[in-house]
């Protein structure tokens, strides 16, 4: 195969993408979440269930909506819900696989902060909130993050918990009865992090072409486990960088359209 | 309809975003309100930066792909145009609310709020353990706004509302309103919806007006699209206080209508 070319966010999205299995009930978060689960539906996952918390259920979008609640998904869903239906029958319903969000913040134990920088009273940057992030990483069965790998996006402290991961680690998860298994995977554009099976800490498993674990550890703001047998990512195929952009380039000029 | 110091939740999310009305409400220059809205969206970073606003209910508050509201950010950091509070909730406990409102139910129950901080900085998320099984369920008390006013496709002469697409959370916040107002695109002889469509009975509708375009830059499906250069471009304008208030003055505070508001948008845009 020839040596492809490709950006690292190109990467965070494939890999993401990837761990998409085909026929799965997955709810989708905005932006990279959303660039990697449509990826998935476009390539190796053409059965899988997207659902976008506007109530859109079975979503097919041709072009990436630019909020949650674009045209374009109820006119390509199966099922169009109210909101109280949505959350209720559909998400903590448990009918939901892979819940797939994004973050500001993320710590060891893979819980996350989209809502405030700093003392929740006097913040330095106010972030947007919650949305249905809390119920998503709560009552899905599995969750996968994908999130830039930087210091200040892997915090050794979150400023605040919006969204429950593996809690304190160990069985603190499951002690605060929360229904899903939790987060399953981080994806970067560095590499891919897993919970240990034990402790829950999210352990360096998988790095993608070209990035050493140097690197990673050094980007992250606590110390963090790297896994003895470290895999390499795969790199992005022809097909998946093709329709990737494919799908960006569409998304593109859709958007510039509506002016 | 809308009075000083009221709760009024103006909904839709992200389709059917009923802009005219409330660029009406910053018109007529209301004061000290309680605005309730599950993603606050530009129409509320509108309202907040014209001082409308003392208190913000609210579970998502960004500007959708884009990036914050800068009037909310503003108003919350720096407590300019005033000081604005904050409910903060996640969406499942605001759609609940909603719904326990509509049912004139003191409360509503999910299976939420498990595992995050919200609870600890908002007083209004308890829990309660099931009576059946035992259960650890969140409850919220419901929503029950002074004056609720949403944005739909059609309404017949009768003042029956149908509406269709990402319906939100629009059917609940009328049904729990005291008050209640629907702006529409157009007004028709019969609605022709199917059974089971999503239709407000005129009967539980304060007031029915027709503003065709009403909810730009949002949209309203079957009619126009969402203006996402729009919503783009607001966060220029609504990055410094200098920058929205000559945007505020110009196209909101210096146009009689929604009709004005949109002809001098499209009139700077020509002079652009």
């Amino acid at each position: 195969m020839p040596d492809l070319k490709y950006t690292a966010d190109e990467m965070m999205t494939i890999a993401a993408a990837r761990m998409i299995r085909n026929g799965a009930v997955c709810f989708v978060g905005i932006g990279l979440p959303s660039a990697a689960a449509n990826l998935a539906r476009l390539t190796h996952a053409p059965e899988a269930v997207l659902i976008y918390e506007s109530g859109t259920i079975g979503t097919k979008p041709s072009v990436l909506p630019l909020s949650i609640g674009d045209g374009e998904l109820a006119e390509t869903a199966d099922a169009v819900v109210s909101l109280p239906e949505i959350f209720a029958y559909w998400l903590q319903g448990g009918r939901v696989d892979l819940g797939f969000l994004g973050a500001a913040q993320i710590d060891r134990f893979a819980n996350i902060n989209t809502t405030v920088i700093g003392d929740y009273n006097k913040p330095s940057t106010r972030l947007p909130g919650a949305g249905g992030a809390p119920e998503i990483a709560a009552s899905s069965k599995e969750v996968l993050i994908t999130l830039r790998h930087n210091q200040r996006a892997f915090v050794n402290k979150l400023d605040f918990v919006t969204s429950g991961g593996h809690m304190e680690g160990g069985d603190s998860r499951d002690r605060m009865r929360l229904p899903g298994k939790g987060p399953t995977a981080v994806i970067t554009d560095l590499g891919i992090l897993t919970p240990d099976p034990i402790t829950r800490e999210l352990t360096l498993t998988s790095l993608h072409p070209g990035i050493t674990a140097e690197k990673v550890v050094a980007s992250t703001g606590w110390p963090l486990k790297v896994a003895p047998q470290i895999d390499t990512t795969e790199p992005p195929t022809e097909t998946e960088l093709t329709v990737l952009r494919d799908l960006y380039a569409r998304t593109a000029r859709a958007h510039a359209g509506s002016a | 309809m809308v009075r000083d110091g009221d709760t009024i939740a103006l909904e839709g999310f992200t389709h059917l975003i009923p802009f005219s009305a409330g660029h009406e409400i910053i018109r007529q220059g209301r004061r000290n309100l309680t605005l309730i809205r599950m993603t606050p969206d530009l129409i509320y970073d509108q309202l907040i930066g014209a001082g409308c606003a003392s208190k913000l209910v609210f579970s998502w508050g960004g500007n959708p792909g884009v990036g914050s509201l800068h009037r909310l950010r503003d108003a919350v950091e720096q407590g300019w145009p005033a000081p604005l509070a904050v409910e903060e909730h996640a969406h499942a406990g605001m759609a609940v609310a909603y719904a326990a409102g509509a049912a004139h139910l003191p409360f509503g129950i999910l299976r939420g709020y498990l595992g995050t901080d919200l609870p600890k900085y908002n007083p209004n998320v308890k829990f309660i353990d099931c009576p059946f099984t035992g259960e650890r369920l969140a409850a919220v008390p419901a929503i029950r706004p002074d004056v609720s006013v949403i944005h739909a496709q059609k309404a017949d002469r009768r003042g029956n509302v149908l509406m269709w697409g990402v319906v939100g959370i629009q059917k609940e916040a009328i049904l729990a309103a005291r008050r209640s107002i629907v702006t529409v695109e157009e007004i028709v002889d019969s609605l022709d919806a199917p059974p089971n469509a999503v239709v407000l009975p005129s009967w539980v509708i304060g007031a029915v007006a027709q503003v065709k375009g009403g909810a730009f830059p949002s949209y309203a499906q079957g009619y126009y699209s969402r203006n996402n250069a729009f919503y783009k471009q607001w966060d220029p304008i609504s990055r410094e206080r200098d920058t929205f208030t000559v945007w505020i003055e110009r196209h909101i505070l210096g146009t009689k209508d929604f009709d004005g508001f949109k002809q001098s948008l499209q009139e700077a845009a020509t002079h652009a």
